[in-house]
């Protein structure tokens, strides 16, 4: 009690007031503040700006390899001398303020060994390819054109250029070069010449910008490449392809289709050659009583029934709401349907704009697949018993549906120019070249879609300061960035197959990035209403404080004023 | 030898940049006397099936199950004329998200895509740059905002910033956005993302009416923005040239009470050329497939003895996923009744320090 007394005496009534007031206060700033502060704020992992900066500035650089070989009486023996020599040639392309192209060919000249030279003494321009291709292997992303003489055999008369079934082919060489021309001339005239091979065979500029797409709005080229973009499906890591035969008519005829066998002999080898570009999985199915839709016309001058072409539009829809969709993926599908008429319509004829018979009897869908039609009518005569038994000539329809599965994923390239001859795709549908021109325009439709996204993500973080960026986001987007960097340097050497599966995974990575759930945000808060959440709760806290600190500073001033009276 | 594709001519390329056609159709409201937004709903979305979009590319939101209420003397039906002339529930409705299911979360997630991995197909929107996608909202709104289920809202600006995302991603050829709600135009004025074209049925300070109440029902069946929407859609069929400008005079004035109003400008193409069935119809383009490949290997004899794998439907779905989700992370709130304490505990600091006589002193 004696301290108590002690503590009493010393502290005044009217001191212990203030003293109350001030640690209040002093509470409420140096505890209350930084509390609330830290409670209120959003996590928000750190991600690499700066990085994500310097992508958005895209500067890509295609490098190609082509290795020119002269065969036998193409070159002088001395020019011969002077031959094994390389060219790197630069082409520069500015699309936009952000992205800027360069394409860069290698171009290796060497004349032909005595192997070669035997393989290009067959008699026509297949088996010499076939040789060839035995000889040696070139790897993904290069090319090797033979340069052979005007008088060669190999081509016919007016073709100039034959593209074989790998990554080779052959150039005949112009008249004016017959005689008593040098090196130099002789290089110059086959530099645009080769150009033009190149641009077929690997990479075009109207092709590599329609890839960037996504990143740069062009204005309409030519309309066969507006038509070509839309018509392929986007890049995606993976696709359904879905084959449905349509029976409308099972009273009549019992199908039978050998699907499995059919696709495992036809469809899967593409696939599996496709398989560094997204994975497939493929199913299908049988609809029976699946009408077209649509009334064909009879046409009594060919006893048959059409379908004109501005009618098969409307065709699709009634169809596609049966045919249903795996539910766990969310994979663009590939639609390609069989139907076989009934009866009554058989047989059942496409006819184009001129009113000509269409010879696939088949047509497709940009961006969703397509459609054949298979008359059976001619498989049983008028005293048939029905049903009839049907077996359905598989080779002829994959025929149609490979063709048009070319189509929709983009092999299939636009006209080649006059005077070129292209081979037949090979067994496995697909040409070494053709898929090489597909990896070069994923890969930088791959990189030119996941800078737009990353580089969009970020800006939208940095915008909106409420959304919570997760540890998980952030890793996502160092990966991305990463894989970004490691395709564009892997481009620029030309590794091909590397620089693709770096585009995969950068565009895996920044997709899972941009849609991940937890970047929801909802927490829209116009300044009105932050007001009037913390008005309530600060306000009368605040104001006994406030006005009990006004009180210490007026008493504090009356003091002074007191004491400097008592002075006086 | 390489026969060479002819293209054909591109007329029906040209007109518009589009493949495929997605529709969000969206009603708000629930309880029974809110009726005829969902009415609204399901006759706008009978309109975009019967112009040809299919079930896997419409998502419909209905946030109230109007057709199986125990109001409804006509149970499994919903009429949008009255003496029940035409119902629009129909039997094959395909509802996507329903009841609870409609928030203004889920309807973000939707617009955005980010959904949680475990989310089927039919509830996603799976569009690409090349589609054209309708969006249509319906329920009771304000100046600015739209109120879902009575109890949340969106706002015009977390809308223009979701079609913002939306075009960021390129998810969209182009977008038509119709609101019929009071006050609707507010809800457009705020988008800035290119290629968006809206249409609301009143203007900011007007209300939007809605048409006739059926007496056997009890309740108004429609509104009248819409009612007039869908007598303007019935005589769309999948080949009418029909263009937005028609579009924007459906329920002038004298039939609608309030303005409805429009937004161009940031449509790249001219209104009159966009044609209605390029968002309300899905006309497929079509080319003639003109080559084929010759296939002369026979078909491999495929080994009968591999096992035939059978999966059930539900081994495609995440199943773990779905039933081992975390449930959703709750921000902390401090207790109840701890903001009224704390209140409590400083007056009594100051009432014990000065007593209440000297409350004087602070005052």
């Amino acid at each position: 009690s004696l301290c108590k007394s002690v503590i009493y005496g010393i502290i005044t009534y009217r001191r212990r007031g203030q003293l109350a007031a001030l640690s209040i206060a002093a509470v409420v700033i140096i505890v209350g503040v930084p509390l609330w502060w830290r409670t209120t704020e959003t996590y928000r992992a750190w991600l690499p700006v700066s990085q994500i900066n310097e992508l958005s500035n895209l500067q890509l650089q295609l490098s190609a390899e082509v290795e020119v070989v002269f065969a036998r009486g193409t070159v002088t023996p001395e020019q011969q001398k002077k031959v094994p020599l390389t060219q790197i040639q630069d082409e520069e392309h500015t699309v936009d303020e952000d992205t800027a192209l360069r394409y860069r060919y290698e171009t290796k000249y060497r004349t032909a060994t005595i192997m070669e030279e035997d393989a290009l003494n067959q008699p026509t321009a297949a088996e010499a390819d076939l040789s060839l291709h035995t000889l040696s292997e070139s790897p993904c992303g290069s090319l090797v054109v033979y340069v052979i003489p005007e008088s060669s055999s190999l081509l016919p008369e007016d073709m100039d250029v034959y593209v074989g079934q790998r990554r080779t082919a052959l150039l005949r060489i112009g008249a004016q070069m017959r005689v008593g021309k040098t090196l130099d001339q002789l290089l110059a005239h086959l530099e645009p010449r080769i150009k033009q091979v190149l641009q077929v065979m690997s990479f075009s500029h109207t092709d590599i910008s329609a890839a960037l797409s996504d990143r740069v709005r062009l204005s309409p080229g030519n309309k066969e490449s507006i038509a070509d973009s839309m018509r392929t499906f986007k890049s995606s890591p993976g696709y359904e392809i879905t084959f449905s035969l349509l029976n409308p008519d099972p009273k009549s005829h019992r199908l039978h289709w050998d699907i499995e066998g059919a696709v495992q002999t036809y469809i899967q080898p593409l696939l599996t050659k496709l398989a560094s570009v997204a994975n497939f999985s493929i199913d299908s199915q049988t609809l029976y009583y699946a009408m077209l839709g649509v009334n064909p016309r009879f046409d009594s001058s060919l006893s048959a029934y059409t379908l004109h072409s501005d009618s098969l539009a409307h065709v699709i829809n009634p169809v596609e709401a049966r045919l249903g969709s795996n539910a766990a993926s969310s994979n663009p599908v590939l639609n390609f349907l069989l139907y076989v008429p009934d009866a009554h319509h058989s047989p059942l004829y496409i006819h184009d704009r001129k009113k000509q018979e269409v010879p696939s009897n088949a047509f497709h869908s940009p961006r969703w697949g397509g459609i054949m039609v298979y008359n059976v009518n001619g498989f049983y005569g008028p005293e048939a018993v029905f049903p009839v038994d049907v077996n359905i000539n598989m080779a002829k329809v994959m025929g149609v549906f490979l063709a048009q599965l070319r189509l929709l994923l983009g092999v299939q390239s636009s006209t080649a120019p006059s005077g070129f001859l292209v081979a037949p795709c090979g067994s496995n549908g697909l040409a070494d070249w053709e898929l090489d021109r597909l990896m070069w325009s994923r890969s930088v439709e791959n990189v030119a879609t996941a800078t737009t996204t990353i580089t969009s993500l970020a800006q939208l973080l940095e915008q909106i300061g409420n959304i919570v960026i997760n540890d998980n986001i952030a890793e996502q987007v160092s990966s991305a960035v990463t894989s970004l960097q490691l395709a564009v340097a892997e481009l620029e050497t030309g590794n091909l197959r590397f620089a693709l599966q770096y585009s995969k995974e950068a565009i895996l990575a920044s997709e899972r990035a941009f849609f991940d759930p937890s970047l929801l945000h909802l927490l829209y808060f116009p300044d009105d209403q932050k007001f009037a959440i913390y008005i309530p709760l600060f306000l009368p806290m605040c104001v006994p404080i406030l006005l009990s600190l006004l009180k210490i500073v007026s008493d504090a001033r009356q003091k002074r004023r007191e004491k400097q009276a008592k002075k006086d | 030898s390489h026969a060479a594709i002819k293209i054909q001519p591109m007329r029906q390329f040209f007109s518009s940049g589009h493949t495929n056609n997605w529709a969000v159709l969206v009603c708000t409201s629930r309880f029974w006397f809110n009726y005829r937004h969902v009415a609204n709903t399901l006759s706008v979305y009978r309109s975009v099936k019967r112009l040809g979009i299919p079930d896997s590319h419409i998502v419909l939101m209905l946030a109230d199950d109007m057709a199986c209420n125990h109001r409804n003397p006509k149970p499994a039906t919903v009429f949008s004329h009255k003496n029940m002339e035409l119902n629009v529930y129909g039997d094959d409705v395909e509802v996507d998200y329903r009841g609870y299911e409609v928030t203004v979360e889920n309807f973000l997630r939707v617009l955005t895509g980010r959904l949680p991995p475990s989310t089927p197909r039919s509830k996603r929107l799976l569009s690409d740059d090349r589609s054209n996608i309708l969006i249509y909202l319906t329920g009771h709104g304000g100046n600015g905002f739209l109120k879902f289920q009575d109890s949340e809202e969106i706002s015009n600006v977390e809308l223009a910033d979701a079609f913002e995302q939306m075009w960021q991603k390129r998810r969209y050829n182009e977008l038509l956005f119709i609101i019929d709600t009071c006050q609707g135009a507010s809800m457009y004025e705020r988008f800035y993302s290119p290629n968006l074209m809206a249409l609301a049925s009143s203007q900011v300070g007007e209300d939007s009416l809605s048409h006739q109440p059926d007496l056997a029902i009890g309740v108004h069946l429609m509104d009248r923005y819409t009612f007039y929407l869908l007598e303007f859609l019935e005589d769309i069929h999948p080949s009418s040239k029909a263009n937005m400008n028609d579009l924007f005079k459906v329920c002038p004035k004298s039939q609608c009470v309030s303005t409805p109003g429009h937004r161009t400008d940031l449509f790249l193409r001219d209104p009159g050329s966009a044609l209605i069935t390029d968002f309300f119809g899905s006309v497929r383009k079509v080319e003639i497939t003109m080559e084929t490949i010759n296939l002369t290997e026979p078909i491999h004899f495929v080994n009968e003895e591999r096992q035939k794998e059978t999966y059930s439907y539900v081994d495609q779905l995440p199943v773990s996923e779905i039933i081992h989700q975390k449930p959703k992370q709750k921000d902390w709130h401090p207790p109840d009744g701890f903001i009224l304490g704390l209140w409590t505990l400083i007056l009594l600091v100051f009432f014990k320090t000065y007593g209440m006589k000297h409350l004087k002193h602070i005052f």
